[in-house]
């Protein structure tokens, strides 16, 4: 049995169908990419699992328990074992990086602060920005806020992790950092959901990779697979496309 | 509490309480116009002047946007004659919220002098304009856009500031409230009605604005009020 | 007209009718901050009922949109009046000064939630989705992550209005408030000349409102600046 179970979800945006019927199972310790052209839903679908945009018809179960997303209780629970990390503006620019990683479990979880603060502080070491605790956002360049949102994603002590294009909004001489915390994170076993555009990054990390086009899950296969023996005559114009652009 | 509301019986004042309005919107009109000429040659003369003429502007403009405008025209009203200027209550009062327009519009205006970039004219300057084209071309259509919203909305906070004149007796739509109350008893229902005119003539005021605002700038200019 | 405010002056400018004025000016400092308080306070309120988004809420959320609607645009003289009249159908004797302040609290509630309602909205959504997909609450989100980056948004807009606010103030003398414009008009009933008696409101008006102006500018440069960044 399978971590994530999706099952032909479905989620509709202003009367647009922008996901239909996505299937897409996900186990522990793996680490499945989606990608695809621009608007294919792949971050919809992100969003959708972690109850930012409510669907329509299908159903999610997170470790066999069914996530009912009209219940504020099971939204609850399924919050605290997946966490989202987004593509820009993640971290709450009113509060210091510290302070961004610690609310959360403090002030969430109610967990007491001297048991938080050196797990925070681990943390943001393991990302790289132990001397960046005091600092507010603003100050931190676009990589640097992103390894503190992973950070922060982190803190919760979440089971799944999903990545919303976090390379995406970041110049290129930062996306490195942040595609190597990633890569920490999945040789310790992080079960991830990963959307991308770094092909290099996701053939080299992935255990499996799916492309996506109009809100539909066209293939799925194991990157060798998937880039070099395409089934689908979509995933061939897609990647022969990328294979052009590199 | 015994009271039952009786709309109908002031619904007859309506024509009346209309014409009044039509007559707010005048002094309105007639102040904003006139207070932009003063708006204007103070925010000139704070550009461009020296530093007396510079002071005199400041000094206007701080007196007139600190001080009430209800107590300008009192002093207009009341303490002028002493001065020799005796002015019946509709000049008082379109005189008095011109002068306060004046201090407001000059603070609008001048933020929207400052607000011209010199890229812009460094652009113009660049594709050979000339000193008088780049004014026209470039600084002129920038500072249109920039303070088209922020006086559109100063237009339409004058429209209810005309309330005012109602105080010292002119036939505008307050005027005509206080009036109409005096013959009928029916307060509430009367003050309810001329509510909803100022909201209905607000709301038009913006809307017309807004048309404006899109004819003349296309459709990226948004309104406030 | 200069030639007798100087011959009044002495007359005019006695211990009783500067008490008298500075009490009067009292009441309009004291008008001017309940309002504002009053307002931002309310006004908080009703912004946080009409940025929410549960369905249970929505008939609150359009009557909150219709007050604010309706109370931005009536002049404050109609405002005062309509609550002046209203209150002599019920039994009950609101003081002159409590008429005022309702009627004028009415009108700082609508404008300053329009100003706050702004702030919120400039705050970038994926404020507010960061915090729903760390299991905030819309409360939580609004306190501690919202409001705090909406306040350098909201506060020029916010102290420009309360200074226009003290000259609202104005108005309550139509409905027989003792305040600073109503003391004017007593003094001048008194046989004292107009010039000296509204001059000196005009001056006193200048300096307090020019006092709280400053005290705003202090304020502005606190709060937007290092600290709070």
């Amino acid at each position: 049995m399978h971590f994530l179970e999706i099952a032909d979800l479905s989620a509709a945006y202003r009367n647009v169908r922008v996901l239909r019927s996505v299937s897409l199972n996900v186990a522990r310790g793996e680490v499945v990419s989606i990608i695809g052209p621009s608007g294919s839903g792949k971050s919809t679908l992100l969003r959708a699992l972690v109850g930012l945009m409510t669907p329509t018809a299908g159903t999610v179960r997170l470790g066999g328990e069914t996530v009912d997303y009209s219940d504020p209780k099971s939204l609850r629970a399924l919050r605290d074992r997946c966490a989202i990390v987004f593509q820009q503006f993640n971290l709450f620019q009113n509060m210091t990086v510290l302070r961004n990683v610690m609310i959360t479990p403090v002030k969430i979880k109610r967990r007491p602060v001297g048991e938080v603060e050196p797990e925070a502080r681990a943390l943001l070491t393991k990302v790289g920005l132990a001397d960046k605790m005091d600092a507010y956002p603003s100050q931190l360049s676009g990589g640097q806020q992103q390894r503190v949102a992973i950070a922060r994603a982190l803190a919760v002590k979440p089971d799944i992790l999903l990545l919303d294009e976090v390379t995406s909004a970041l110049d290129p001489e930062l996306v490195q950092e942040v595609l190597e915390t990633i890569r920490l994170l999945a040789a310790e076993g992080m079960t991830m959901l990963a959307v991308s555009h770094e092909m290099n990054f996701v053939r080299e990390v992935s255990s499996r990779v799916a492309l996506m086009n109009g809100g539909e899950v066209i293939e799925v296969g194991e990157p060798a697979e998937l880039f070099e023996r395409p089934t689908s005559a979509r995933t061939r114009e897609f990647v022969s496309k990328i294979i052009r652009a590199k | 509490m015994q009271y039952s509301f009786h709309f109908g019986q002031v619904v007859s004042y309506l024509p009346d309480l209309l014409s009044g309005a039509f007559v707010s919107l005048q002094i309105a009109f007639i102040c904003f116009w006139c207070g932009m000429a003063i708006g204007l040659v103070w925010a000139i003369a704070l550009e461009f002047g020296g530093r007396p003429l510079r002071g005199l502007a400041r000094a206007y403009v701080s007196f007139f946007t600190n001080t009430p405008g209800l107590v300008q025209i009192y002093f207009i009203y009341y303490a002028l004659p002493d001065a020799g200027l005796l002015l019946s209550s509709y000049q008082a009062v379109v005189l008095g919220i011109t002068l306060n327009a004046g201090g407001y519009l000059t603070l609008i205006l001048r933020g929207g002098f400052a607000s011209v970039h010199s890229s812009e004219i460094d652009a113009a300057i660049a594709l050979g304009f000339s000193r008088t084209q780049q004014i026209l071309y470039v600084v002129l259509p920038h500072i249109a856009r920039v303070l088209f919203p922020p006086i559109g909305n100063k237009f339409v906070l004058m429209v209810l500031g005309t309330a005012v004149a109602g105080v010292f007796g002119v036939e505008d739509l307050m005027g005509r409230t206080i009036n109409a109350n005096a013959e009928s008893y029916r307060t509430i229902e009367l003050l309810t009605m001329t509510a909803c005119i100022y909201v209905a003539l607000t709301v038009c005021a913006t809307l017309a604005l807004t048309g404006i605002g899109m004819a003349l700038f296309g459709k990226r200019v948004r309104f406030e009020t | 007209m200069i030639a007798r405010v100087l011959q009044e002056a002495p007359a005019f400018f006695t211990g009783y009718n500067i008490l008298f004025l500075l009490q009067a000016m009292g009441a309009t400092l004291l008008l001017s901050l309940g309002g504002c308080l009053v307002g931002s306070t309310v006004g908080l309120g009703l912004t946080l009922v009409r940025a929410s988004e549960a369905g249970a809420l929505m008939p609150a959320r359009v009557a909150a949109w219709a007050f604010v609607e309706f109370f931005r645009r009536v002049p404050p003289l109609v405002v005062l009046l309509l609550v002046f009249f209203a209150s002599n159908l019920l039994r009950g004797q609101i003081s002159l000064f409590g008429i005022a302040m309702i009627g004028l609290c009415l009108v700082a509630t609508a404008s300053l939630t329009e100003i706050i309602r702004g702030g919120i909205e400039s705050v970038h959504p994926a404020q507010w989705e960061s915090a729903e997909s760390l299991n905030f609450g819309y409360l939580r989100a609004f306190f501690w992550v919202v409001l705090p980056q909406a306040w350098r948004v909201i506060l020029p807009p916010a102290i420009s209005f309360m200074l226009l606010f003290i000259k609202d103030t104005a108005f309550a003398s139509q409905v027989g408030t003792l305040e600073l414009t109503a003391a004017g008009k007593i003094l001048t009933t008194k046989g004292f000349t107009a010039a000296l008696a509204y001059g000196s409101v005009l001056i006193l008006y200048f300096l307090l409102s020019t006092a709280l102006a400053g005290l705003g500018n202090w304020l502005e440069k606190r709060i937007a600046f290092p600290g709070n960044r």
